[in-house]
Order: C-alpha cells, then structure tokens, then sequence
C-alpha cells in the first residue's frame, strides 16, 4: 500500500485544491497515469502516478484545499506491506487536522481494516520523503538535532561566543518551510533602573535623522531662499514640503516680507575656462604692473584697412584694425625687445623671447581663452591676416588647441569692440605686457599748429598699456605706446621700423 | 496569437514526412543516420516527459520541459563533433543525452542532489546555464580561445573545431546575447549562434519582443543569419552542419534561428493555457518533428513496425531506470561542498572544513540508525 502525498507542484507553493479526481476508487492504474488535476496559485496542473495498482482510497475530496505534503491517495500497489495506519500522520500533522481534509471517521476505519504495519516496512516510503526536494512533504517537523555537548565542541567558549551561539541556538531550524511558524509567547520581564523621561517635543534639527521630503525644485527653491528644509512646515500629500510651504515659511522668516525673489542668487559651478580664468588671473595680480594710456588719431589705419579689404591678396580675409593694431605692435616690440620678455625670478633672469608670440584676448562660447599666434613678428601683414582669420574661426567654436594657448609672449586685449573706450588689464600670467584696445570713434581731434590749428573729425581710439613693472619701467612703456600710436596714425612710418 | 506565415525559412522534410528540396542546403545523410536521429528524439522525449512526471510527483524540484523541441536539438548536435564545443541553456536535454550524459545524472540538478553531473571538458558540453544568455559570452569566449590555440582555419578540415551556443527566442532580447554578437562578429570567432525561437519567453510572444524576424537581426551586426524549419530534423542537421563548417574553417559566425514550438510549460511552475489558445497548440502539434521522420522512414523501407515496437521497449527500459534511478540518487555529503571548488585547498579552508563537520558531529542522532537502515532496505529493493 502507499500513500501519495500531494507534491509542490510549483516553487514554494504550500498548498492546492483538489480540482477532479481522475481516477475512482478501485480502478487499476499504471505509473504514470493520471490521478488527479489540482489548482494552485500559478496553474492546474495533472498529478500522475508514482505507482501501479489499485486505487484503494480517495483521501482528499474534490473541492478541498490540502497542504503540501499531506496523503490524498492511498494506491495499493500489491508489493509493499500495507501502509502505516494514516492516523499517525494526522497525529504527527496536527496542522491537517484544522482543515477538513480528512474525515475522522474513515481515518478510524483505515486504523481497523488495515493490518499493521511492519515498521521496516514503511521505512522505504519515509526514507523517500528524505530525498524530496525540499518541499513540504515532510511528515514531522523539521527540528534541529538537539547538542550533544554544547560546550564541548571547537574552540573555547567566551561570553561573546555564548551570544552568538545563542542567537543560532538550535531549537527552531535556521531554514524551514515558509508555513512552519512559531508563535511567540508573551514576554515576562520587569523595568529596571530609571524610567526613561516623558516625550515631548524635541527639537526639529534633532529628529533631521529622516531628511524632510521634498521634490527636487521645492529644494532648490529653499536653498535659494536660505531655508532650511527641517524648518519649513509640510502641509504636502504624504508629508512632503511644498513650494508654498516653502515660501510661507520664507515670507514668515522675513517679518511678512512678501516681495521674495526666488532667485536671490544663482549658484553656478565654477569650471572650464572660467575656472582657468580665475586662477590665472588670481596669480597673475600678485605681479605688481602699472598702466599707461595714449588716444591717438587712427584715420589713416583706418583707410588702410579699407584698401587691403578691396586688394585681391586678402580676399575672403578678415580684415580689421586689429590686423594694423597687432601688425604695429610687433613691430614696436622689435625696438622695446624687453616687452617680449619674461621674468624668471627663480634664476634672477631676463628671458627675452626670440619670437612674439602674439596672443588675442578672444570671448568664446566657453568663456575668456587667449589663444597666440606663433612668430607673429616673422609675418608679412598678409601672413598675419591669415593667421588671425585662422584664430577667429577657430575661437569662434570655443575649440581652440591646447597649443595655440601656451607659449605665449605678448597680449593684445580688444575690449574696443564693446564700445568701450579702455581699460586696465591684467597681464596673462607670464607675459611682461598687455596692450588694451579702446573703441574706434569719430571724435573731434586738433590738427594743424599755429594759426592752421583746427577741430577736425578723426577716427581715434585709446590705447593702453599693462605692464609688469618689475621688468618694464615707466618710460620703456611709453616709448613703446608711442611707436605703437605712430605707425596707427601714419603707416607710412612702419617704413622706418 | 496568429498563426506567423513562415515562407522564409529551411525546409527538407515537409510535415507530412516527404523529402523536399532547397536550392542551397541538401541533407547529406543516410537514412540509417536519419533512424539515428529518430531514437535520439524519441528517447529524449521519453526521458522529458519522464522528468515531466517525476516533478509532478515531488521528486524534482523543477523540470523544463524541451517537448516539441527535440528536431532542433537533435539535429544540430549532430552536426556536431570533437573539439567542438556545445553550450546549452537549460532546455536542451536531447543535447546532453546524445553527448552521452547519462539519464539519470542529469536529473541532479534538478533534484539537487549535484550541481553538474558531467565533465564539460570530457564531453564538450558545456554547464547549463540558468542565467539567461549568459552562456552566449562564454561560448564566444571560447571559441576565442579556440582561434588563439589554433584550432580554426587549418588546412586538415579535421583539426578545426567551432563552438555552439544554445538560446531561446526571449534571450535575444538580453543584453548578453547582443554582446556576443558584436564580439563574435568583431574577431571572427568560430561561433554557431543557435537560437531555438520556441515562440514564448515564457508567456511572452516573440512578435511582441522583435519587429523582424530573428535571425535577420545577424546582418546588422554584421555575420549571416539562416532560419530553419526547427522541427525539420534533416534541415536543422543540413544548416546547422554548413554554419559549424564555416566557423570552423575561420569564416566567422552564423546565427541559426531553429523556428519551432514548446509544447509543454516553459518550466513545470508555469501554465501555458493562460496565455496560449488550443487551437495555436494543436497546429503545431501537426508539425510534430518526430512523426515527420518517423512516417518518412517508414515510407522509406528504412524502419519498420519491428524497429519502432523495440524503441518503444528501449524507451520504457529508459523510462523505468530514470524512475528508479531518480529516487536513488545518493544525498550529497557534507564534507562534498569543499570539493571541486580549488584544486590544492588552503590550509584555511581544510580547517574551515574539518571544523564544520566537527560542529556538525557534535549533534545527537538519534534517528540514524533507523533511517540508515530503511534507506538500504530501499536501496535494496531498488524500488519506491
């Protein structure tokens, strides 16, 4: 006789109902037939026979549900010795007994129709159980084994070890079925020492161990406003701060001020180019520098500039007065050789650079870069346009090559085409000059001497001159501007350079 | 879901069981080869449904059923042979069968009684991999290795070896597979991607997972992909044999796309009438990829009511042994978990295990005896 119990027929399912009985009882069946089609949480599924023989007994009636691992069917299958009378499964199962699976009355009646049951004889269907794959078909419930010697085993035994050994103490099993549950008692135990302090109202900041709840933009309102979120009353779904929250508590932490500007400052991290700027600029003002100035009549630059736009040589060319500016300021270097130079205080050295590198302070997309053409002294004005033109382009997309801006020697700064009319610039660190270009404006101007003198309308810009005056003195400067604002009103002169 | 037009794809042996032709592929085979292939499919079959019920029976912990698959899998290992290396998923039972794991072995995992009961390196077969897809990297890193050991593109055709790498329709949609393309494409590894398209990743339809169809997807990364009938034995056999050839001879990866059907569960926690009709299930049914070659060799002379009446004993010889061997499968033993884990254990390690299994000796055991001696006693009787 065997006795088959209802198998997890799903992962980790504890229980099924039984759908149909396929068989009835007394028919034959053959292993692997069909018994019974039962439903569980995830599908109905069809149980087929373990055994062949006779069905001798339907246990589990259609309808009902039934834990995994309680009998649904006895199969009488001729070989065995009859089973163990199933009244010790209900007794070792008292959960089963709960529902009604079985009906006491035919469990009474298997206990007298069945001969009993050679113990050694059911050892092949239990010791089966022992093998199933970890489902509930046990028939007892699991218990761990019980210590031989608990102090007897491994290593010596401290307090701290009897704690850990306690905490795994082995009376429930560390893994067992999820159905198997122990209830908790109640716990007996008496206070002792001072009873702790009544609760009352702690204090916000205290209890900021749970951060306030916020979306994102409420928080960023907050911090522009200089709120402290823990301070701020939420009135929001679930507890959370709204932005009215946040600006009432705004308005109330400013005496009813209502007039609140959201923005009261933007916070903008500092990075790239404009963070380069900071810092080069920072070490750059620690050099001490002096500035001189010169407004000069530009006029006939100007109609320079106009006659080499229409000169085949600077087609597509970008020509500008910067070209002349730039072309007048190399070739005033070549007198004044200690403006192209760098001060190496380490070595207490003059380095006079060979070449002018001729850097163009240039507004990009990416902020402030001063990119420098290499040997801007050894170019004809038609070289030299080119390179500009080059430059602007590649300015103009904020690319410029990590080349073009080291090495620099000489600065040229044009803040002229902002309208402005000069200024006072810094020195790109390591350079000995910076020349500042002031806006080009039609401005009265006295020419002629004597009696001829005359206000006449000229094109005259601001020149100026930063310079670091440990190396540059006063005069060097001036002699320097004045060659520069020279060849600006006569390019003629540049003849002479 | 509809039925899909499959126009596209491999066929040599209609469902009806007659011989066809293709303009590119020819079964090259005998038809005592195609008998091979006819035990192979209906063994593996028999052991599936075998394993099948031994989990409705709570013997297994979980079984996937490769019913209907059987053409795909018998016919491309097959084509196969050593130093070719096979890489299965989860499913494919038939693989392991003709690579010569035995039955019974291969329910350990299942039962957990063992991780993997074969030797991948003996056999040229792989683990099976749970994870899905995941064994797509390791065949293609393989097969790597089989290029930087010079087993590909030698001048003897006999020398040169490929891997092949078993997955389903749902694992195309994982990230691992399409990495393994691109790799695979990238070093021309010798690599047959099969892809067994069973129609379901688990509940969900491949038309729901890919606008084209599967094997398609192989030219955008850049290697032919070839769809076959999957339940057309001698055609999966034919394709499978001409994509092992080229990876072998260092021409680089072919995706097989084996178009066929689950008819059983995905795996036996899961009911395919919730999300699959009756009538989709019976047309497929017609496909059946064993009475195809079954009615083919009959008509062929090649086997007769004899031959199939002592299959069908060979079968049941297969079905009783798995029965039996299933529950008599031995309970791994403790001190087991430290083996096969690092080949000269650490001092540390050896202490760790001598001082658990001294924990564990310290626990009465009062019911031993008893239980050792009905656990003989079954054994003995060699029955449940």
């Amino acid at each position: 006789m065997k006795e088959f119990r209802l198998p997890d027929p799903g992962e980790g399912l504890v229980e099924a109902d039984i759908v149909r009985w396929v068989v009835s009882e007394g028919d034959e069946v053959k292993v692997n037939d069909i018994l019974v089609e039962i439903e569980t949480a995830k599908s109905i599924v069809e149980l087929p026979s373990p055994w062949a023989g006779r069905i001798a007994r339907l246990i589990a009636d259609e309808g009902a549900t039934v834990e995994v691992g309680a009998p649904i069917v006895l199969i009488d299958d001729g070989v065995d010795a009859p089973a163990e009378p199933t009244t010790l499964v209900v007794q070792t199962q008292p959960v089963v007994e709960t529902q009604p699976v079985f009906e006491p009355e035919p469990v009474v009646e298997l206990v007298e129709t069945q001969p009993v049951v050679a113990e050694a004889s059911t050892g092949s269907a239990s010791e089966s159980e022992a093998f199933l794959v970890g489902y509930g078909v046990k028939s007892a419930p699991l218990a761990r084994r019980p210590r031989k010697n608990a102090a007897g085993i491994g290593k010596p035994i401290g307090p701290v070890t009897d704690q850990v050994q306690d905490s795994y103490a082995a009376d429930q099993p560390v893994s067992r079925p999820i159905d198997q549950s122990t209830t908790t008692g109640p716990i007996s135990a008496e206070a002792s020492g001072e009873p702790l302090p009544r609760p009352g109202q702690a204090p916000r900041s205290a209890s900021a161990s749970k951060r306030a709840l916020a979306k994102p933009p409420v928080r960023r309102l907050a911090r522009d406003l200089g709120l402290d979120l823990d301070a701020v009353d939420a009135t929001g779904a679930h507890g959370t701060i709204t932005a009215d929250d946040v600006i009432a508590a705004a308005v109330a932490a400013r005496g009813g001020e209502t007039r609140l500007s959201r923005r009261a400052s933007e916070r903008v991290p500092l990075k790239g180019v404009r963070r380069e700027m900071a810092r080069t600029m920072a070490e750059s003002f620690k050099v001490p520098t002096a500035t001189v100035m010169m407004q000069t009549d530009v006029t006939a630059s100007m109609q320079l500039v106009e006659r080499l736009k229409n000169r085949r040589e600077f087609a597509g060319l970008r020509v500008s007065p910067l070209l002349i500016f730039a072309k007048a300021a190399c070739l005033a270097i070549a007198r004044n050789p200690d403006l192209n130079s760098t001060l190496d205080m380490g070595a207490s050295e003059i380095v006079r650079n060979e070449n002018v590198n001729l850097g163009i302070a240039a507004a990009t997309p990416r902020g402030l870069m001063v990119p420098n053409i290499k040997g801007a002294n050894r170019m004809n004005l038609l070289q030299l346009a080119e390179a500009l033109h080059n430059m602007v382009q590649v300015a103009k997309t904020g690319k410029v090559p990590t080349e073009d801006l080291t090495k620099g020697t000489f600065t040229i700064t044009n803040v002229g085409v902002f309208g402005v009319d000069g200024g006072t610039p810094i020195l790109n660190l390591g350079e000995s000059a910076i020349m500042c270009l002031g806006t080009i404006a039609r401005r009265p101007w006295v020419v002629g001497k004597g009696a001829d003198e005359q206000i006449v309308i000229r094109s005259v810009c601001t020149l100026s001159l930063t310079f670091d005056h440990r190396l540059v003195d006063g005069e060097l400067a001036s002699r320097f501007l004045s060659d520069v604002a020279a060849i600006l009103a006569d390019p003629g002169l540049a003849m002479m350079f | 879901m509809s039925d899909p037009v499959v126009d596209d794809f491999v066929q040599l042996l209609t469902p009806e069981g007659e011989r066809v032709q293709h303009p590119d592929f020819a079964f090259g085979g005998s038809d005592e080869q195609v008998a091979g292939y006819l035990r192979d499919m209906v063994l593996a079959r028999r052991f599936d449904n075998e394993a099948t019920a031994l989990q409705r029976k709570g013997e297994l912990g979980l079984w996937p059923p490769a019913l209907g698959q059987e053409a795909a899998q018998v016919g491309s290992v097959n084509a196969t042979r050593l130093p070719d290396h096979v890489f299965p998923s989860y499913r494919e039972h038939a693989v392991a069968l003709h690579l010569g794991v035995d039955a019974v072995e291969m329910l350990t995992t299942f039962r957990g009684t063992a991780m993997v009961p074969w030797k991948s390196a003996e056999r040229g077969l792989h683990i099976y991999s749970f994870v899905i897809g995941t064994q797509t990297l390791h065949a293609v890193g393989y097969a790597m290795g089989m290029q930087r050991d010079g087993l590909v593109g030698n001048p003897d055709p006999d020398a040169n070896g490929a891997a092949i790498v078993y997955f389903g329709d749902g694992a195309t949609s994982q990230g691992d597979v399409n990495e393994a393309f691109i790799f695979a494409a990238s070093y021309t590894a010798p690599v047959v991607f099969f892809c067994q398209n069973n129609q379901y990743a688990i509940s969900e339809p491949i038309a729901l997972q890919s606008k084209i169809p599967l094997y398609r997807r192989a030219s955008g990364f850049g290697f032919p992909g070839i769809r076959v009938d999957g339940n057309d034995v001698l055609a999966v056999q034919a394709v499978t044999s001409w994509a092992l050839q080229r990876a072998r001879q260092g021409e680089g990866p072919t995706l097989i796309e084996a178009y066929t059907y689950r008819m059983g569960a995905h795996t036996t926690s899961d009911d395919p009438t919730k999300y699959r009709s009756r009538d989709e299930t019976d047309r497929w049914r017609a496909r059946d990829p064993i009475s195809r070659a079954q009615a083919y060799l009959l008509a062929s002379g090649a086997i007769d009511q004899a031959w199939l009446d002592s299959l069908e004993a060979e079968s049941e010889q297969l079905a009783v042994r798995v029965r039996e061997g299933c529950v008599a499968l031995r309970e791994p033993q403790l001190e087991e978990f430290f083996e096969h884990v690092v080949i000269d254990p650490p001092e540390i390690l050896l202490e760790q295990r001598d001082d658990y299994l001294e924990y564990e000796a310290g626990f009465d055991h009062p019911s031993v005896p008893d239980a050792e001696a009905a656990h003989s006693q079954s054994q003995a009787q060699g029955a449940f």
